[in-house]
């Protein structure tokens, strides 16, 4: 098991030292000066330019510039904003942010997904079944600009103003929990209309298997048969969607930012590949890649949970 | 997955990784490639999968939608008698009037009509959708053909690098790689996305074509002494082919909501030029004192991506029997 965690995490430094670079040199490709657009419409000083252009290595090659930061990463350091802010302090708040933000959409994605692909999968068949997968088509259709906005019109001010009732603030991040919650399943949406497909599939398909209509035959109850033999076992496909879409519901969280005017990392990037902030817009994929690389080989672990016959060497 | 070992009967989901992203993301693993001739007559994949399409109301609905879109896309003129380009046609004074007999989606911001503007945003999603599939499906498809066919180190290489990209989150690698390109136009978006799409196309047509390559037929193809690109092109690719067909038609629909948002965010489509998830953005501002320039737009996309998923969605269950 440690063996098999430690060979995942080497096989993973490639990964992330490749999209680093990747992302690295597209930023490097950026048109426009930091440095110029630091002074703004004053006329810079030549000689603070050179000293800055130096300290941030600007006229090293840009392989050296790409050594230069990346070894710093491996020690934990993400550098610095050309304004001289640590970039693990910046990032950080608006991380926790889109953390919270992802993980209610995960959450939200997991209750409803799995419950109403049950729901579907035990009446198949039936008007309920055909309801579920119409209503997942219309789910994934619908994209998150068109859900965000709507839900924003009819939760945030048509609900409030006709009922009064304002349980779904739809603004900012400033109720608590309660703020995630539309934007959460606003970031969900076509997430919940997969889930709720795989669930009904891979949960049909293993009603089918024999061992289920072992259990059925010995009278064990249907509840049981359902929960713990058929369940359990037809849960494995949903856990691997699950743990990769973390990653994608994080990245994705920049349009449901934009509209919800939440302060996460898809704001902080959008404003620093305009400013050109290098360390910034790099840290923060790399930070993605990592929740992303870590979201796949935690769930790989959860195999072993969840089917004893998986065994790790 | 090779650290896998199941110690009992394999598991049926458990095999599926090997493909990864198949099951991940909600699509079908890959077809068998033998289907049960009828009545001793052999039918073809295709023929049967044509066959089957043509009873499908989900097919002939969507089939219809999207033809009337392309319609839509080719002569928006045919639509509107407004010309949006034409500058002259806005009316400051007429800024966000509700709809109505002059103005049928009433007018945005500007006094522009939001009717006309709409129906000549739909050529720019189109093209951006069905240009970003057709790409990824060339590259992804062909070196997919080539990784899933001569295996050893090209194969190695190639899945290192889709895992890299796999690894970008595709919004935000988009919006970057669209900064670097500064003007945002429909080739840019498609080059964005494609860059970052190619990948999932890569991944399901190297797995159907190792499913292929060990088949009898190929090795009698060998045995007969065909060249191995013969027997790529004439014998494993018409084999390997519908799981990529089913994604690609799958994933214009993501492609076209992608260009929205990318458009929306500032990086994509830019004015004068129109596009729906531009006009989401100019509405967004005055949406709650006029619902329309934003709704109608919003409503167009969404119908546009509906039909291209429900048609993808009839594509999977004709091509892929076993998933109904």
């Amino acid at each position: 098991m440690g063996r098999y965690i430690i060979r995942r995490l080497i096989q993973a430094i490639p990964v992330l030292l490749g999209s680093t670079f990747l992302i690295y040199l597209t930023v490097f490709a950026l048109p426009g000066d930091p440095i110029a657009s630091l002074a703004g419409e004053k006329r810079t000083d030549p000689t603070v330019v050179a000293i800055l252009r130096e300290q941030y290595h600007l006229n090293d090659p840009f392989f050296l510039q790409y050594w230069y930061y990346i070894k710093g990463v491996f020690v934990g350091d993400f550098g610095t904003t050309f304004a001289k802010v640590e970039v693990s302090d910046l990032i950080a708040g608006k991380f926790q942010v889109t953390i919270n933000l992802a993980m209610t959409a995960l959450i939200l994605e997991a209750i409803i997904g799995v419950g109403l692909g049950l729901w579907a999968a035990l009446r198949r068949g039936q008007a309920i079944d055909s309801a579920i997968l119409a209503s997942t088509l219309i789910l994934i259709s619908v994209p998150t600009l068109v859900t965000g906005f709507v839900l924003q019109l009819l939760l945030g001010v048509q609900l409030k103003t006709s009922t009064g009732f304002d349980f779904f603030p739809v603004a900012g991040v400033y109720d608590g929990w309660r703020s995630y919650l539309v934007p959460g399943f606003v970031l969900a949406g076509v997430s919940i209309a997969y889930l709720t497909r795989l669930t009904r599939t891979s949960l049909a398909e293993t009603l089918r298997a024999d061992f289920v209509r072992t259990a059925v035959a010995k009278g064990l109850p249907r509840r049981r048969v359902v929960g713990r033999h058929a369940l359990r076992n037809a849960l494995i496909p949903l856990v691997t969607y699950l743990g990769a879409d973390l990653g994608t519901l994080m990245g994705g969280a920049v349009i449901t930012e934009s509209i919800f005017n939440i302060p996460g990392i898809g704001q902080e990037l959008f404003r620093s590949v305009y400013e050109r902030q290098q360390p910034v817009v790099v840290g923060i994929v790399t930070l993605l890649v990592l929740v992303y690389i870590l979201a796949n080989l935690f769930v790989d672990l959860l195999y072993a949970v969840l089917d004893p016959r998986i065994r790790y060497e | 997955m090779s650290d896998i070992r199941p110690a009992g009967p394999p598991h049926p989901e458990t095999e599926h990784d090997a493909t990864g992203q198949a099951v991940a993301v909600g699509t079908p693993e890959p077809p068998p490639d033998v289907k049960p001739a009828k009545q001793g007559k052999p039918a073809s994949l295709w023929s049967d999968a044509w066959y089957d399409l043509r009873r499908r109301p989900l097919f002939i609905f969507s089939s219809v939608l999207i033809l009337i879109l392309l319609v839509i896309a080719v002569f928006p003129q045919w639509f509107s008698s407004v010309d949006p380009f034409n500058a002259a046609t806005c009316q400051l004074a007429q800024a966000r009037n509700p709809p109505g007999s002059a103005h049928w989606f009433g007018t945005d911001n500007l006094g522009c009509d939001v009717y006309s503007r709409t129906i000549y945003g739909a050529r720019n999603s189109i093209v951006v959708g069905m240009s970003t599939t057709i790409v990824t499906a060339i590259v992804g498809g062909l070196l997919g053909l080539i990784a899933g066919y001569r295996s050893g180190a090209t194969d190695t290489v190639l899945s290192r690098t889709t895992e890299v990209f796999f690894a970008i989150p595709p919004i935000l690698g988009a919006l970057l790689i669209l900064a670097v390109f500064r003007t945002g136009n429909v080739w840019t978006v498609m080059l964005a996305l494609a860059v970052l799409a190619w990948p999932m196309t890569f991944r399901i047509m190297r797995a159907a074509v190792i499913m292929a390559k060990n088949q009898d037929y190929v090795m009698a193809a060998r045995a007969l002494g065909a060249g191995p690109g013969r027997i790529m092109f004439r014998h494993i690719l018409p084999n390997a082919v519908a799981p990529v067909i089913v994604v690609a038609t799958i994933n214009l629909g993501g492609f076209i909501a992608a260009e929205a948002a990318l458009s929306f965010l500032g990086v994509g489509i830019q004015s004068p030029d129109i596009s729906w998830g531009l006009m989401i953005a100019d509405a967004r501002d005055r949406f709650l004192e006029a619902y329309s320039p934003l709704l109608f737009p919003a409503l167009f996309l969404s119908v546009t991506v509906l039909a291209f998923i429900m048609l993808g969605d009839a594509v999977r269950d004709a091509l892929d029997p076993k998933l109904r």
